[in-house]
């Protein structure tokens, strides 16, 4: 039988599929290739049209060592922030799986982080991690001088790595607590059977039969991080201190609209959206080898 | 080689019980078949000696040293799996070594072993081969290969081949008996199918409902099972049986339609029994032979080798396994002869074995 929907006229069919390409194309396709277009200009901070000046917007940024920074930091806040949020999802991910009496409680309960917008956990993060009033003017109290992402660059770079993790953590475990429930149970009674303890079954048998898994989150962790972190930066730390927090995607945000510069945020997002892209290839190229697909 | 002792093992899930009180004794190198519908408790016995279920109430021993609170890689068994549970990532010779590089076996060892055992099997040429890329059967057979390297002291199968088509199980099931008969390690195999265990077994226990019915070799258990749920399970076609009660004269079926000439044997008249026949121990005869029942014929099953006759006796359902070259019509009358030797009887309410009636009596002029 077939079971693909045929038409009889090919126009149908561009008819049907012509409200969703409308879509990808208003949304997508057109802000990109403005983009690429603006990066090419000088825009008038006032209006009054743009001037046509190739190459410049992108040499001027790459040679402002305050860019570099920016990157330095993005790529920082990628990696440790990817690899808190994807190793608590799945330690907590695992001894969930273990014990499987109320684990759609935590199911339930560990999606809410990611449901909250950005910008509000940012907000209780900031209260949270307040020098002065929050949890760490405890450890303040203990150690003067201890804490303080309002001065210190590493505690304001600490502070949005952690806020951020809370929030995909709780993604992350969706994913690993299905993938470890995907794994037949019989496999991990083989596996005890053949004398494997908990750890070196986690190893030997879970740990290789969910790398599609981690693959997959891996992707969307790096790839959000220097996307999803706009609002947690601009609500904790507005970039700072001495832009130890700036990143990419907040200085899009900042040079574009606090500075009024529009043509080389144009020039950032289009380098922005490079290194994401190159960063997915070279996962696809090096990490994806070790994937075991069932 | 070891024996495994089983007493007043219980089993509670929450609020439910599974398995109530099992006492069993399996002795060393003993081939033991575990037969059951399913849901009887049959598998949950079999994964409580493996380790794999707590023990709720009762102890397992095995070799005499209690095995309650070890791990299963402490108790020395080995167990192959209804789905075979073959690691989807590892090659078959990776599958079949696992448990010796847990155990940290060196690799020059441990692939000596591991050839040993895919030579016996068969799997020489498999051994770079993910289990994805192998059919059922060969599946089956690195299961088997990678229980057997671990050479433990207790095999145990869980319904291993009820995943294979008919021909395959049948070429297995004697490879499993053939390398039982060679390893002679204990071997306790679980399965709801009745002539996988009656072929397999050196002693059968039938569960039901989470409790032992009958424990016997398979001989015994055919010719003398011990309770009307036993009776009715092994052997195909089903043991028929019919309902009577005991009176003055013999034994009155369906309702006192009819009647058997029988000795009383002690049971109080007004006893109510359900009479066992098993359809290969009825003879077909002309209707209307004194002592016989007359039936109809209902519908005739060609087998090949014979035939298996179902006749309405009364409303009652009823069949007759006959090897000779009679082909009643469906529809016609048949006499149905039954040997009073051949006859079990069975308590109606408890549905335990009644060892009462053996001889039978002169029939009456009625």
């Amino acid at each position: 039988m077939e079971k693909r929907v045929t038409f009889s006229r090919w126009t149908i069919g561009i008819l049907f599929a012509v409200p969703q390409l409308f879509l990808i194309f208003t949304f997508f396709y057109w802000p990109a290739g403005q983009a690429v277009y603006w990066s090419l200009t000088l825009q008038q901070p006032w209006g009054g049209g743009n001037i046509w000046v190739g190459l410049d917007n992108f040499r001027s940024i790459l040679s402002n060592a305050d860019y570099w920074n920016s990157i330095t930091a993005s790529l920082i806040f990628a990696a440790i922030s990817t690899g808190l949020a994807m190793f608590i999802a799945l330690v907590l991910a695992a001894l969930t799986d273990r014990q499987l009496a109320g684990s759609w409680l935590y199911r339930v309960v560990l999606i809410w982080p990611y449901g909250i917008a950005a910008p509000a956990l940012a907000l209780a993060f900031r209260f949270i991690l307040a020098p002065e009033a929050g949890f760490m003017a405890v450890v303040n109290q203990v150690w003067p001088g201890f804490w303080d992402p309002g001065l210190d660059g590493t505690d304001a770079m600490a502070s949005i790595i952690v806020a951020f993790s809370w929030k995909y953590v709780g993604y992350n475990f969706i994913f690993f607590l299905a993938a470890f429930q995907a794994i037949p149970r019989s496999l991990i009674e083989a596996a005890a059977m053949d004398g494997s303890g908990v750890l070196r079954r986690f190893w030997d048998i879970q740990f290789p039969l969910i790398t599609p898994t981690i693959f997959f989150l891996l992707v969307i962790n790096i790839t959000e991080s220097f996307q999803d972190s706009f609002g947690i930066v601009d609500i904790m730390t507005s970039g700072g201190p001495a832009n130890a927090t700036n990143l990419m995607v907040y200085k899009i945000y900042s040079d574009g609209f606090k500075g009024l510069d529009y043509s080389g945020a144009a020039a950032q997002s289009i380098i922005l959206m490079v290194l994401i892209v190159a960063l997915t290839i070279v996962q696809f190229r090096f990490i994806e080898r070790r994937v075991h697909y069932r | 080689m070891a024996s495994i002792a089983i007493r007043g093992v219980k089993k509670n899930y929450a609020k439910t019980q599974v398995v109530h009180g099992v006492d069993l004794d399996f002795a060393s190198g003993e081939f033991v078949v575990i037969l059951g519908p399913s849901g009887c408790g049959k598998s949950t016995l079999l994964r409580m000696i493996a380790g794999l279920e707590e023990i709720s109430d009762g102890t397992i021993a095995i070799d005499g040293t209690v095995v309650n609170k070890l791990e299963p890689r402490e108790r020395g068994c080995a167990m192959v799996f209804q789905n075979y549970a073959l690691y989807p990532h590892m090659s078959v010779a990776q599958n079949i070594g696992y448990s010796l590089k847990v155990s940290g076996v060196p690799s020059v060892e441990r692939n000596q072993r591991i050839q040993a055992v895919a030579r016996t099997l068969e799997l020489e040429q498999l051994l770079d081969r993910k289990p994805m890329a192998l059919s059922g059967g060969q599946r089956q057979r690195v299961a088997m290969g990678r229980a057997m390297i671990r050479e433990p002291k207790v095999f145990l199968f869980d319904e291993p081949l009820s995943n294979l088509d008919a021909k395959l199980r049948v070429q297995m099931r004697s490879e499993i008996r053939k390398l039982h008969r060679r390893l002679n390690a204990t071997s306790v195999f679980v399965t709801h199918d009745q002539v996988e265990a009656m072929t397999l077994a050196d002693r059968l226990v039938v569960m039901n409902g989470g409790r032992v019915e009958q424990v016997g070799t398979p001989g015994e258990i055919y010719t003398r099972p011990a309770s009307r749920f036993v009776a009715t399970f092994v052997g195909a076609p089903a043991m028929n049986i019919l309902e009577g009660t005991v009176e003055l004269d013999g034994l009155w079926l369906l309702g006192g339609s009819r009647r058997l000439g029988m000795a009383r044997a002690g049971l109080p008249v007004g006893t109510k029994v359900a009479m066992g026949i098993r359809p290969e121990a009825v003879r077909l005869v002309a209707p209307g032979t004194p002592s016989a029942l007359d039936a109809t014929v209902d519908l005739v099953e060609e087998l090949g080798a014979g035939r298996v006759i179902y006749v309405d006796l009364d409303g009652a359902p009823f069949s007759v396994m006959t090897s000779e070259a009679v082909h009643p019509e469906p529809g016609s009358t048949v006499g149905l002869k039954i040997s009073p030797d051949d006859m079990h009887f069975f308590s109606s309410e408890t549905g335990t074995r009644l060892d009462v009636f053996k001889a039978s009596v002169p029939e009456p002029a009625l």
